[in-house]
């Protein structure tokens, strides 16, 4: 069964792929993820977003950050070989006052002053559908390391830029931030839009 | 024993006015470290939380306080008090009794109308909501002045009771200090030697 989300992503993948049939000489090969094979870089234009939900409902925490780099290389021959680097600059979060962002850069959660980077280098990826997979690396803020796993959908193609929108929870705690626990949740909601465009 | 008498508190009155000074008292330490000292942010947050529901913990108290204070009889002024000190103490104490509740209630203020909108959650059981206010940054600066300023006025006034009663314990030597120490007070000299070991009751 396909949401109609995904079918909707299915019809633009395969419109994307039949324009490139289109445009290629002739006997090019059929549709799928490989053709998407390369290196890219992810713009700027991409956005990571996170959200903590408070006790008792109502907003809770939302934010993103501003600056970040990062690049990809998804594998033609196994999808699955595909890597993901990916650095945030936490100094360069937006929240919705002043006094939130003060304090998401303290040394209270991020602690910029001491640790300038969040970094997520992948370990594993694992395809789960068409136009999903499971990406599951290692996750590097405020010098503490974990295995974290995010859930990847491919969202746009084409043959200079590819987008994805990626989700993931994570617990801030182990990563010694659980400051405001059990007031805002531990776990932190990250749903990000990645534009990579080719190398 | 729990209600009060004609010659002194019950043990109500006196659990409740202790219970409720100790607090309030720690609630303005913390209150002004908190908000006033350079701390580590984790901490700060913490103070907060920890400030808020000390607080509401306050105003129920302060709330049974005024209740027990309207319906209870207040013992008989100790002999010996002027006209002018009666009035000036009854003043005082009414002050009390109601920066007691408003006090809390401005801090509930500031919680409510503050935009960062951060959820009292009582001692992390319960969810306790904010007032109906409107939550802007104006709003939420006139209500922690207001807050602060009822605060240190408590302060201020604490202090000037506490004064009194030493004045009338170690200078007057009436028994206003230690009817508030203990119940079943009888007025008299036993009572100014309610504890065999004072310094006063060996003089005597
Ligand atoms: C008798 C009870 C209380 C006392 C004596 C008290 C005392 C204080 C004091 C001394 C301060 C520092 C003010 C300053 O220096 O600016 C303060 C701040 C504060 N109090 Fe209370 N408080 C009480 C109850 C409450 C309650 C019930 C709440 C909320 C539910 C509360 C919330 C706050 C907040 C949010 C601040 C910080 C205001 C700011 O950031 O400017 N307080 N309190």
């Amino acid at each position: 069964m396909m949401t109609p989300r995904e079918s909707a992503l299915r019809a633009t993948l395969l419109l994307a792929f039949a324009l490139a049939a289109v445009s290629a000489p002739a006997g090019a090969k059929t549709a799928s993820l490989e053709d998407a094979a390369g290196n890219y870089r992810i713009a700027s234009s991409s956005s990571i977003q996170f959200s903590v939900p408070q006790v008792g409902g109502g907003g809770g925490l939302a934010g993103n950050f501003g600056k970040f780099s990062g690049r990809f290389q998804i594998d033609g021959n196994n999808v699955e070989r595909s890597t993901v680097e990916f650095t945030l600059y936490p100094e360069s979060v937006r929240a919705r006052e002043q006094r939130i962002e003060d304090f998401l850069r303290s040394s209270a959660v991020f602690d910029t002053a001491n640790y300038q980077t969040v970094t997520f280098r992948s370990t594993s990826i694992r395809q789960t559908g068409p136009d999903t997979a499971t990406v599951e690396g290692a996750l590097t803020a405020r010098g503490k390391t974990r295995k974290e796993r995010f859930t990847v959908t491919l969202t746009n193609w084409d043959r200079r830029s590819i987008s994805f929108t990626i989700r993931g929870s994570i617990r801030r705690a182990p990563y010694g931030m659980d400051v405001g626990t059990p007031i805002y949740s531990n776990v932190v909601d990250f749903d990000m839009n990645i534009k990579g465009t080719r190398r | 024993m729990l209600r009060n008498k004609e010659g002194g508190f019950g043990v109500i009155t006196i659990v409740l006015h202790w219970t409720i000074a100790l607090l309030t008292l720690g609630l303005i330490l913390v209150g002004f470290i908190m908000r006033r000292t350079d701390i580590d942010p984790t901490l700060q947050f913490s103070l907060y939380q920890w400030h808020k529901s000390i607080g509401f913990t306050v105003l129920g108290l302060a709330l049974l306080r005024t209740i027990w204070w309207l319906v209870e009889r207040s013992p008989h002024p100790v002999p010996g008090l002027r006209p002018m000190e009666h009035i000036a103490a009854r003043a005082t104490h009414t002050t009390l009794i109601l920066l007691g509740i408003v006090t809390p209630l401005a801090g509930w203020a500031v919680a409510s109308a503050s935009t960062l909108n951060i959820p009292s959650f009582y001692f992390d059981l319960i969810v306790i909501p904010h007032l109906p206010l409107a939550q802007s940054e104006a709003s939420e600066a006139f209500w922690a002045l207001i807050h602060a300023w009822l605060a240190y006025i408590v302060l201020g006034l604490v202090a000037v009771h506490a004064a009194a009663a030493l004045y009338h314990h170690f200078i007057r030597r009436d028994e206003i200090l230690t009817r508030m120490l203990r119940s079943g007070f009888r007025s008299g000299r036993a009572g100014a030697c309610f504890s065999q070991k004072s310094r006063r009751c060996q003089e005597e």
